[in-house]
């Protein structure tokens, strides 16, 4: 920003001049018209469907709206009934459990598995193919699929394998303590992969010439792994874990359609209540969805920024 | 930021060209083997794979992962592909015996004719091609306004556009749907096709991502194609949109993975069985017949998978793509 200020007051007097005497023609002949023309998509489509819902959602959230009648202003009260609600601190508490479960299933397993690959010398394709295959199957197939392997039954897949080695039946989605992280082992399943390939990429970029140097100093190939490969991947590893946080945090699938956040409440989250809260008849209330989505996001907000603040002199690379 | 360097092994791993005559092929395959053999290696040297020890440690942890990959990863699909042909009353008692009573196209059949899976296929495929097509059209011109146009009010617009990217998807949701209610021009979206293109164009990702491309273009291209006269909508026509080829590819799968897994705004917006997509329509599926609705599953499932299988290279590098520029 600076550095452009005194640009411009360094600029030739005849170029200053020149500005000061810009008319809607010379605008026009300098291009400006063509290049208002060129962003109009991104200005419209932006403007209808991203910079305007944002400032929707601060004002809903102060409104009582059924979407037909004329709106009123309510202040703070969509706000004191989400906190007053009972389900709040359930709602809370299971969101974190699901985000945590998915860090705890989910965060080292995709490494583990991408430095064991990156030092395949054949069939790397073959490997990262079939780790990257359950990414593609569309969520709604994956979650009724898993569903049908979940059956309580003593005939359901899981119970039928773990039967063979003389456990269960569990009755899985239908147990408060067992449903989310079933939910979670779903979720791993479906979204390992794709970490895997984020790792797998950042790791080509090794310098060889770190390897040759640990070499030369005679270090062995787990020394190797643990002072090269690993610190390589240190920035990457910061990032994917705030962006897995703030997406799991956001989870709706999986809850909806394996449990519709029962047993008794065990797995509503907060996206699931946000989308009961306005588009089902529990609720109806668009003001206190907003004002929960947007409870949620300054919370998400704060907490990267946090992050970033604490992790700062780490992830530098 | 490197953008749109390809991951060098994802490029290694190309299956190599079957011709044994070609030429080319095999010169092609030694560079390859050379690039290996040079510059790209891990942390394991040739020195340490010739050492027993090693060599057997990491072949056999390479096999035990493959062993995994397979079961957990593929196994599921494998399972739901028999289900597909497994009659209902197999898969209910015995889902994991290979066919106990014999194969079934019964499943397929009810599926395709009676749930008419087909239509709602073509209905998602219908989804696909508006999203890519809105959000190639917003990320190009956008990113050329950005990138290589400049106009005084370009910066702030990079700004607005930034900002949008840490704002959680969860605060939109409430507000699109009245937007998409109640549009400020014309009349309700719900069960139009433009409820689902048009806010998938409004993603700050793919801008951002177009508008880097095109800053590591080469500025002296563009000054000749000036001098020769072109204006901007030449230019962009002639000269960019050409060589963003690459950008433009990465976009394009990213656009048809994401609307084919996006599932809670079709749902919401999109309720009426002539505009449903499959994701959506599946959902209500979920009480028919157990043998229908895996056989209605693995149709669903076998489009994104061949797509994948084809373009494998496409995926993975985006995907490769979507950490680099995260990171």
């Amino acid at each position: 920003m600076t550095t452009a200020d005194a640009v411009r007051t360094d600029r030739p007097p005849a170029l200053a001049r020149r500005e000061r005497a810009r008319t809607p023609a010379t605008w026009v002949r300098r291009g400006g018209l063509s290049s208002l023309v060129l962003a109009l998509p991104l200005l419209l489509v932006f403007g209808i469907f991203s910079w305007w819902p944002i400032v929707q959602a601060v004002v809903m959230s102060v409104q009582e709206t059924n979407l037909i009648d004329p709106p009123t202003f309510v202040g703070l009260e969509n706000f004191l009934t989400i906190f007053a609600d009972p389900l709040l601190p359930t709602v809370v508490r299971n969101t974190a459990w699901f985000a945590l479960l998915a860090l705890v299933f989910g965060y080292p397993v995709p490494l583990v598995g991408a430095v064991l690959m990156s030092e395949l010398r054949r069939r790397k394709g073959l490997y990262s193919v079939l780790a990257y295959l359950p990414v593609v199957v569309p969520p709604v197939v994956a979650v009724l699929l898993w569903k049908f392997f979940y059956d309580p039954r003593p005939e359901g897949v899981f119970n039928t394998i773990l039967g063979a080695v003389g456990l269960g039946p569990y009755s899985w989605l239908n147990d408060q303590a067992m449903a989310m992280p079933a939910l979670v082992l779903e979720a791993t399943w479906a979204a390992a992969g794709g970490t895997v390939i984020i790792y797998l990429a950042a790791l080509i970029g090794v310098p060889s010439e770190l390897y040759d140097a640990a070499e030369v100093d005679g270090a062995s190939v787990w020394r190797k792994v643990w002072h090269v490969t690993m610190p390589h991947l240190r920035g990457v590893l910061f990032i994917t874990l705030i962006l897995q946080v703030i997406g799991t945090a956001q989870v709706f699938l999986e809850p909806f359609l394996f449990t519709n956040g029962g047993p008794n409440h065990a797995t509503l989250t907060v996206m699931l209540w946000v989308y009961q809260l306005a588009f089902t008849s529990i609720g109806n209330s668009f003001g206190e969805a907003t004002a929960l989505s947007l409870l949620l996001a300054a919370f998400l907000a704060v907490m990267s920024l946090v992050y970033f603040r604490l992790t700062r002199s780490w992830s530098q690379s | 930021m490197t953008t749109v360097q390809t991951p060098s092994s994802l490029r290694t791993t190309q299956p190599a060209p079957a011709v044994p005559g070609d030429v080319d092929a095999r010169v092609r395959r030694r560079r390859r083997r050379l690039v290996i053999d040079s510059g790209e290696r891990g942390a394991l040297s040739t020195a340490d794979w010739r050492r027993p020890l090693v060599k057997h440690t990491w072949r056999s942890m390479h096999l035990v992962l493959l062993v995994l990959l397979v079961v957990w990863c593929l196994g599921p699909l494998l399972l739901l592909g028999k289900f597909a042909f497994t009659p209902t009353q197999d898969i209910q008692s015995t889902p994991l015996a290979f066919f106990p009573n014999g194969a079934t196209t019964h499943n397929v059949e009810m599926a395709w004719t009676r749930y008419h899976i087909g239509q709602f296929f073509l209905n998602t495929v219908w989804v696909a091609v508006g999203s890519w097509f809105v959000q190639v059209l917003v990320a190009t011109t956008g990113g050329y306004v950005l990138s290589v146009l400049r106009p005084a009010w370009a910066r702030a617009l990079h700004w607005a556009v930034l900002a949008t990217l840490f704002v959680p998807a969860v605060v939109l949701l409430v507000p699109l749907y009245k937007i998409v209610v109640d549009p400020p021009i014309g009349p309700s979206l719900i069960n139009s096709y433009l409820a689902v293109w048009l806010p998938a164009g409004a993603s700050a990702f793919n801008v951002v991502l177009v508008a880097r491309f095109f800053d590591s273009l080469p500025r002296e291209i563009f000054e000749a194609a000036r001098m020769d006269g072109a204006g901007p909508f030449r230019l962009f026509r002639s000269i960019v949109l050409p060589m963003s080829r690459p950008i433009v590819g990465v976009v394009s799968v990213f656009a048809v993975i994401a609307s084919w897994k996006d599932f809670l705004w079709p749902f919401l917006v999109l309720k009426s069985d002539a505009v449903k997509p499959l994701s959506v329509y599946l959902q209500s599926m979920a009480n028919v017949d157990k043998g229908t609705l895996m056989a209605a599953l693995a149709i669903s499932t076998l489009i994104p998978v061949a797509m994948f299988l084809v373009f494998q290279r496409m995926f993975l590098r985006g995907a490769g793509l979507g950490g680099a520029v995260k990171g």
